[in-house]
């Protein structure tokens, strides 16, 4: 068993950071993810780390300044939440594209306007097609623990891809959580040393990197990436599983609650899903059969084993901290629904946005929704499709227990 | 050249090779080709100086014809070919093509 300790989410990943002593960080402050560099630039400073930290002028300088040190050959991570992942946005399809490995921790923040410094998941939902293999932490132990698979996965020679691994702001990275450590040994022999292909500093072996690539060339690069995310889900799946046997923790595509004999159940990501594990109890308590389901990959999306841990469900609620406008539902929903469709078992399914700018969400919004799922079961019918809750002037059509 | 499948290519768009980029033929992308009149040249040379695809090429030191794997008809050429001698015509390449 490792050390216990107390620290908040933003320092867990700073540990991970540290522990791993990569060769470059380049990062721009931005709350809530500020202190994950500032306290890894303190283990720079102290010397606890041989990396380069470059603090740059942007985000988007900060992702250039990853991309340029992985083209070199080192091993590169960063951290960013919200206006600062957005500025990062073109840089992020070139970091997936030319296939860097390059690790982010993204504090989740809500996206402007208006200004909000809370959580909520429209920063990184919004990178999704941006080629990143996506992580999100339910507290600040995942956070941790996430942080240094990623190492793993991004620098497997069949993925070589770049992974964003997402904890919810303020709630995971500010708030000071029990956790355990490994120690810096244990770490380092899991990484292992990176080695990179074709660096940009071994002189004797010049290759071209960001050359034009138009219609001729172009799809067979992008078909080759979407191989790589393809191959990603095995990757996730074994380093999982080699972690589990150095920590004894830790999940695989998703977490399961009480899934195995549910009638109704919860999707729900990160951090609130410690909320409705409470009202689960509680209602399990009381021979109710609810359940959660918590994806912990979001990209790649693992359908088929998604689809069929929901496949003896009855009704389902797909929670999003984010909204896709203009769209039936969240993005959570939208995957959910769309690994369903070819399913022969389909669940009712309904749609509840949630928690955007850090609205807090309380044991009885979720108890409403579970009482709405207890409904659509037992009448087979979908009263609304999505809709936001915890919202003021709207009168719950579930308020009353 | 044979185009490589998805599988055969490095990824992320990288070039192994240095200096590979005369097995790229830009000559495609010409719809106008330039003429030399070597009656009129009087080998000054700007041509060749002045082509962003050395493509013009000379034999025993003189400007005598053009790659046209790699010219990709530009036309600075002759426009960079002095007033006076204006020795570079640009004719329409489907012209050039059918007069073969
Ligand atoms: S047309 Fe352009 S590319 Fe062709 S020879 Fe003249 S300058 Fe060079
Ligand atoms: S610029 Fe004109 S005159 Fe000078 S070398 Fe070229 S073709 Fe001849």
């Amino acid at each position: 068993m490792g050390k216990l300790v107390a620290l908040t989410g933003n320092i867990a990943v700073a540990t991970a950071m540290k522990q791993i002593n990569p060769d470059v960080c380049a990062a721009y402050p931005i709350t809530p993810a500020t202190q994950v560099m500032e306290q890894f630039s303190e283990y720079v400073a102290d010397g606890l780390v041989d990396t380069e930290l470059i603090a740059t002028e942007s985000e988007h300088s900060a992702m250039s300044a990853c991309i340029g040190a992985a083209a070199a050959g080192g091993r590169v991570m960063t951290s960013t939440s919200s206006q600062g992942l957005a500025l990062m946005w073109e840089m992020l399809y070139i970091a997936a594209g030319m296939r860097f490995p390059i690790t982010l921790a993204c504090v989740n923040r809500a996206l402007s306007a208006p200004i909000n410094i809370h959580g909520d998941h429209s920063d990184s939902m919004g990178a999704r097609d941006s080629g990143w293999i996506q992580i999100y932490a339910e507290n600040a132990q995942e956070a941790y623990d996430n942080q240094i698979q990623t190492v793993r996965i991004a620098e497997h020679m069949d993925v070589r891809l770049p992974v964003m691994s997402c904890m919810d702001g303020f709630i995971t990275s500010h708030a000071i959580d029990s956790l355990e450590l490994l120690d810096d040994k244990t770490v380092r022999d899991f990484v292992g040393e990176y080695k990179a292909t074709y660096p940009l500093l071994d002189v004797e072996h010049p290759v071209t990197y960001g050359a034009l690539d138009l219609q001729d060339y172009f799809m067979e690069h992008k078909r080759a990436q979407a191989e790589a995310m393809k191959n990603s889900r095995k990757v996730i799946l074994d380093v999982a599983r080699e972690y589990k046997k150095i920590s004894g923790r830790g999940f695989e595509y998703f977490e399961e609650y009480y899934m195995d004999d549910a009638e109704i159940a919860i999707v729900i990501l990160s951090s609130a899903a410690g909320t409705v594990k409470v009202v689960v109890d509680a209602m399990r308590a009381k021979g109710e059969k609810v359940g959660l389901l918590r994806p912990r990959i979001f990209r790649p999306f693992p359908y088929a084993e998604l689809a069929d841990a929901l496949s003896n469900v009855k009704a389902v609620a797909v929670m999003d901290r984010a909204d896709s406008t203009g769209a039936e539902g969240g993005p959570l929903f939208m995957e959910f629904k769309s690994a369903l469709y070819n399913n022969k078992k389909q669940p009712l399914m309904i749609n509840k946005i949630f928690g955007l700018g850090g609205r807090d969400l309380m044991l009885p919004d979720i108890e409403m929704v579970y009482r709405e799922l207890r409904d659509t079961k037992n009448t087979g019918k979908i009263r609304t499709i999505s809709e936001y809750i915890t919202v003021r002037g709207e009168e719950a059509a579930y308020g009353k227990a | 050249m044979k185009k490589k499948g998805w599988k055969e290519l490095p990824i992320g768009g990288l070039i192994l090779e240095a200096a590979n980029t005369k097995n790229y033929a830009t000559g495609d992308w010409r719809t106008f080709r330039p003429v030399i009149d070597l009656d009129k040249c009087t080998n000054c040379m700007r041509c060749w100086i002045f082509c962003p695809d050395s493509a013009v090429c000379l034999v025993e030191g003189k400007v005598n014809h053009f790659d046209y794997e790699h010219c990709k008809g530009c036309g600075i050429c002759a426009v960079e070919c002095p007033d006076n001698v204006k020795a570079i015509a640009m004719i329409e390449e489907a012209k050039a093509k059918e007069g073969k």
